[in-house]
């Protein structure tokens, strides 16, 4: 009897496994496709590929000239050195504003925590909204400059809250003694803190990072000439705004119609493959903020 | 230090002067305890005051007649002429109604769906499969907007994927993207795409409190492994279920634009502008500041209502809240 019962659950245990793993299989080919079939086009003879449009299952006559063309491009080389300049500017401004922040919350006896703390949460609530924000980057003098990328995302208050809750968990006697030994609260954040939640400011790091490099809306709004665009902004007005300015940028526009649809997708390709190249390293950490942020709510 | 005090407090005659000094001794010692403190929180001040509260200021031109060469404080006051423009305009409703069903579409399909990626996981009993599968599914959350639209829009061009999909099922070749038929499911479709994986993860931390005897007691009553995920994982996911659905009510009214301004068109404003994308519009491309920032204000005040009424159910149903 006993028996019977366990045969009869392991059967339907398996068709259950089975018809899960389909479930998976499906999804994860779902999910990936859309990526492989950038890769392919990327990768395909321009003309070729215009002529056999749906569905792709490989290059249509392999060709890297699409490459060559998007690697030595004046717009995408300077959309990646714009990037690189607002992450290398923005990253140590956003981890020290963060823990700055981070560490005056979660500290203890201080006087004036509560108002400051209100101050600062009122603004995850409320916001002027992008018209005041717009006029307000425009009297502010930042129109057209990559600092109008830099200045207004110094600090996200939410990744402050999820330092705050890193902070919190560093013992306070270790905190107590380096008090004692004479030093002070920057020394500490520096020294003490910071070497414990490494965790946590990896997290951050590559929340910051990813944030940047994906954003496309504050350019759009703030730049004006085509040589500061963000890689992103370049990618759009290519494959949204259908405009041509990677015509008009290059010095061998005849080259480029050669290569008009696939240098789309290696313009993708190129854009994407930095951030999901160090995202799967990195997936623990970033599965760990999701939890921290969630513990918070 | 305390000797001293009490000495002055014997004294009824200096009591007042004794208060005084006390706040003022308070607020001295405060001050050089956490001077450092002090010192580091102030360009968290400074950032906020100079790109968010200054902002918040600027909303006064929803109530003036904003002229850049006036300035914020120079431009002449109006009352409510915005609003009553905004709520006589002939979009208003159109604009309202797609805000809506766009939030409340998302909400239908978008929600439930990394609830259920996340009881399958759950199920799965290989772990390097599942990792595999959690990796794949995490990812397009990584991929910016700026590429998952243009994706959608490739595939939705007459030849592109999509379309050949429906052409198969009998559909006339056309862009997807150019009807406002179809224009609901891409965005659903693409937004579940993107998010699922990702969104999972809250929920798959939650699963693994789930109180592991349960499982066994279900399994010596008979129960399948269908029942055991309906009848034990689901309720279990209750609460975390609860308060996230709750939170997401709370902005219902909160459609972003990123996707909508990539993704729309002239031939698509009768389905797919929303009340942001509209403020965009009539904002930045049109330079009617005033007039946008009413608009905009009205949307987050209706926001914050929203927030503010979802937070107070999800506090009384289950006791945890946002603030």
């Amino acid at each position: 009897m006993a028996n019977g019962t366990k045969i009869r659950e392991g059967m339907g245990s398996i068709v259950f496994d089975v018809i899960n793993t389909i479930i998976m299989i499906i999804l994860a080919f779902i999910t990936l496709y859309p990526m492989y079939y950038v890769v392919c086009a990327s990768f395909s003879n321009n003309v070729q590929l215009l002529a056999s449009p749906g569905v792709l299952w490989y290059p249509k006559g392999f060709n890297l000239g699409a490459y060559r063309l998007a690697f030595t491009h004046p717009l995408i080389g300077t959309g990646y050195r714009n990037i690189l300049f607002v992450l290398i500017v923005s990253l140590p401004l956003n981890i020290i504003m963060t823990l700055f922040c981070g560490y005056f919350l979660a500290s203890k006896n201080v006087l004036f925590k509560k108002p400051i703390l209100a101050f600062i949460m009122f603004t995850m609530f409320f916001s002027g909204g992008m018209i005041p924000s717009y006029l307000n980057i425009r009297s502010l003098g930042l129109f057209n400059s990559l600092w109008a990328l830099i200045l207004p995302s110094a600090m996200s208050v939410y990744n402050a809250i999820i330092c705050k809750t890193a902070i919190e968990a560093v013992p306070d006697s270790l905190i107590e003694s380096a008090y004692i030994d004479g030093a002070n609260d920057i020394f500490i954040i520096f020294r003490i803190v910071f070497p414990l939640i490494m965790s946590t400011v990896a997290v951050l790091l590559l929340y910051y990072g990813v944030g940047h490099w994906n954003s496309w809306f504050p350019a759009s709004l703030y730049i004006q000439e085509n040589d500061k665009l963000p890689i992103q902004n370049v990618l759009r007005a290519v494959l949204i705004a259908n405009s041509n300015i990677l015509n008009s940028a290059a010095t061998d526009s005849d080259k480029i119609d050669q290569f008009a649809e696939t240098i789309k997708y290696a313009a993708i390709v190129i854009s994407t493959v930095p951030v999901l190249m160090i995202y799967p390293f990195l997936q623990k950490y970033f599965v760990k903020g999701v939890m921290i942020g969630a513990v918070k709510g | 230090m305390a000797n001293r005090n009490s000495t002055i407090a014997n004294t009824g005659a200096v009591n007042t002067v004794t208060q005084k000094n006390t706040l003022s001794y308070i607020l001295v010692r405060d001050f050089k305890m956490n001077k450092y403190k002090y010192l580091i929180i102030i360009p968290v001040i400074v950032y906020l005051l100079v790109f968010a509260y200054k902002p918040m200021y600027g909303l006064i031109i929803a109530f003036k007649d904003y002229r850049p060469a006036l300035g914020f404080d120079g431009s002449k006051w109006v009352g409510f002429k915005h609003f009553k423009n905004f709520f006589t305009d002939v979009y208003f409703w159109r604009l309202l109604r797609n805000t809506v069903t766009i939030s409340g579409l998302n909400i239908i399909f978008g929600f439930p769906a990394p609830i259920i990626l996340a009881l399958l996981l759950n199920e799965i009993r290989n772990s390097a499969f599942k990792r595999t599968i959690q990796t794949i599914t995490y990812m397009p959350y990584f991929i910016s907007m700026v590429v998952v639209c243009s994706l959608v829009r490739i595939y939705c061009q007459a030849d592109g994927v999509f379309s050949q999909m429906l052409q198969a099922f009998g559909g006339k070749p056309q862009n997807l993207l150019m009807n406002t038929k179809y224009f609901y499911p891409i965005y659903v479709i693409s937004d579940i795409w993107k998010n699922i994986g990702w969104n999972s993860i809250i929920y798959l931390a939650a699963l693994t409190n789930i109180d592991q005897e349960q499982y066994e007691a279900a399994r010596i009553d008979g129960a399948g492994r269908f029942k055991q995920m309906v009848y034990i994982t689901l309720p279990g996911l209750l609460p975390t279920i609860t308060v996230l659905f709750i939170l997401r009510m709370g902005g219902l009214l909160n459609v972003g634009y990123e996707k909508i301004l990539l993704l729309y068109s002239p031939a698509t404003y009768e389905v797919a502008d929303v009340i942001s994308t509209y403020v965009y519009r009539k904002g930045i491309l049109n330079a009617s500041y005033s007039y946008s920032t009413a608009v905009g204000l009205f949307n987050s005040i209706v926001n914050i209502f929203f927030l503010v009424i979802s937070n107070y159910i999800s506090k009384k149903v289950t006791e945890s809240s946002l603030f």
